[in-house]
């Protein structure tokens, strides 16, 4: 039922759940994590890096390895939810056991998007280790990008419950994943600057809350930026929290008949 | 009202679009009693099953459970029912006793009790010596008393039972027979559904028959049987055409017949007809009542 209360004990044994199975596959799900966004910060800083030295006005390593890391918490979050939450409902019929017990689909959802945002968060701040391993210099601001890939995994996470809600079929995804996550992950002032694009792709992508992630981890590197930081954040607030509570909606419509 | 009732369910009717799952159903599971729901696949078992834990929302009627109304203080039910799905949910890559701990959590077991609790459920199913061992290497008879045992890890009042048996082998089944009566004789209320009709008439104080939604006939099995089909029944063998022959016979002479695969069963003592007399059963019953084969 919607609109319930969120209780800490329901809370608590979805993510009991996931932290046990996490420990029989973890190594996999952090290998992909993490050595994916670290090969495209490693072509791209080094094979991009050798024609362009600085752009907007960053090294271009240093660019790279910070937009890298939203590239990081988007494969951690949005994927790994999409599939994960199919496979849960579809598949392993996972879902049908919590809900019997007393658990309702909000205290689920919530709790999913939680253990997600937690292993994006972790995961997606791995480019920057590698980028201090390759000449980026460490900052006091950069100990609160975990922080940042949590919110923004957050958000992320639910898009990926939600859209596994909204699917028929397991190859739903590939239209998911080729006509909206690859532009926006493109898109995002990851790899090149946005202001380099025609204006319409600069106001397009100002709606990409993967560029509010860029743009934040960036700042929390190399230097705040005041109000447009604080603008930046409340966009992936928003972003989680439309999202978080789309991914309730969209999943009791799946879950309860 | 409900009072002494773990279930009660008046008038239920669920939709889905075009077909009606439940039209206008009844049901009473006295505590501490065992109700068999038997149906042939359709009738609406699964989906009742499925109300009773607000996993479907009834359209029409009331449900109450452990005087808790549904759906409205679902949560507060299912804290207290176990539920045993029709098909096995258990996380494959974990092992016995970590499919347990999870649910001691989801069941919100207190710290202290989780282990004690987690023993006692292992033991229950006989899986002590296999607590160490991965879902995905348990042999199917196994992953069903895990699956029983995870539904009990909270000692609930109420255990709702969707086809426990279906797919197994009969030793097996037996074996999981003995395990349902020994909760039912320690006082845990069951609703058990199920197309098996000796898994009905073993375990079931009373049973409803369901049909295309709807209760047909409720009661002991035994009186069921008695009311409906009476004490015997002749099975007579034979080529199609002497079947034909049987069956015109006998319902000539107001006997109630029905087809069983290679023979016809002419309730009642024979009328004189050649055949193999055997006790009336609750199959006789549900045939007769519903005009339908069973399994």
């Amino acid at each position: 039922m919607m609109g319930g209360r969120l209780e800490r004990s329901a809370l608590s044994g979805v993510l009991v759940r996931e932290i046990v199975n996490f420990s029989s596959f973890w190594k996999s799900s952090a290998f992909s994590s993490t050595v994916q966004p670290t090969i495209y910060l490693l072509a791209f800083g080094f094979g991009f890096g050798s024609i362009v030295s600085r752009i907007g006005g960053y090294d271009y390593v240093d660019f790279v390895a910070t937009g890298t890391v939203a590239t990081g918490v988007l494969f951690a979050s949005v994927f790994p939810a999409m599939f994960g939450t199919f496979v849960k409902y579809q598949f392993q019929r996972t879902y049908d056991a919590i809900l019997a017990a007393p658990v309702d689909t909000e205290e689920l959802v919530t709790a999913e998007a939680l253990w997600i945002a937690a292993r994006a968060g972790a995961f997606g701040s791995v480019p920057l280790l590698v980028g201090i391993v390759f000449g980026l210099d460490p900052s006091w601001g950069m100990l609160t990008v975990p922080l940042v890939g949590f919110l923004a995994g957050f958000g992320w996470g639910a898009c990926g419950i939600m859209i596994a809600g909204l699917v028929k079929s397991i190859d739903g995804f590939s239209y998911v994943s080729s006509a909206i996550l690859t532009p926006l992950f493109l898109v995002a002032g990851t790899f090149f600057p946005l202001d380099q694009l025609p204006q319409w792709a600069q106001v397009l992508g100002n709606f990409n809350p993967l560029f509010h992630c860029v743009q934040l981890v960036r700042h929390a590197s190399f230097g705040w930026e005041g109000w447009a930081d604080v603008g930046h954040l409340a966009v992936l607030v928003g972003f989680a929290l439309v999202m978080w509570r789309a991914a309730i909606v969209f999943l009791e419509r799946r879950l309860i008949d | 009202m409900s009072q002494g009732l773990a279930i009660r369910l008046r008038g239920v009717v669920k939709r889905y679009g075009a077909i009606t799952a439940v039209g206008g159903f009844d049901l009473d599971v006295p505590e501490g009693t065992c109700v068999g729901l038997l149906g042939p696949n359709g009738a609406g078992k699964t989906t009742t099953m499925k109300m009773l834990t607000a996993q479907a929302i009834a359209d029409e009627g009331e449900i109450t459970v452990l005087g808790h109304v549904l759906p409205e203080d679902s949560k507060a039910a299912r804290a207290e029912c176990g539920v045993v799905p029709q098909l096995d949910n258990l996380d494959v890559t974990l092992t016995a006793e970590q499919n347990l701990l999870v649910f001691a959590h989801l069941y919100r077991i207190g710290r202290h009790e989780r282990r004690a609790a987690i023993d006692w459920a292992l033991d229950l199913a006989n899986l002590t010596e296999r607590r160490a061992t991965r879902v995905d290497k348990l042999s199917g008879g196994m992953r069903r008393r895990l699956l029983i045992a995870r539904a009990l890890v909270h000692r609930p009042r109420l255990l709702l039972l969707d086809e426990p048996t279906v797919g197994l082998d009969p030793q097996v089944r037996q074996e999981l027979w003995a395990l349902i009566d020994g909760l039912r004789s320690e006082g845990t209320s069951i609703l058990m559904s199920t197309h098996y009709i000796e898994e009905a008439q073993r375990l079931a104080d009373t049973v409803t028959i369901m049909s295309h939604g709807r209760e047909v006939a409720t009661g002991p099995p035994a009186a069921l049987v008695a009311e409906h089909a009476g004490a015997q029944a002749v099975e007579v063998y034979g080529p199609p055409a002497r079947l034909s022959e049987v069956e015109a016979a006998a319902r000539a002479s107001g006997a109630r017949t029905r087809r069983t695969g290679t023979s016809i069963s002419v309730l009642g003592d024979g009328h004189g007809l050649e055949g193999e007399r055997r006790p009336a059963n609750l199959e006789d019953v549900f045939v007769l009542l519903t005009g339908e084969e069973i399994a």
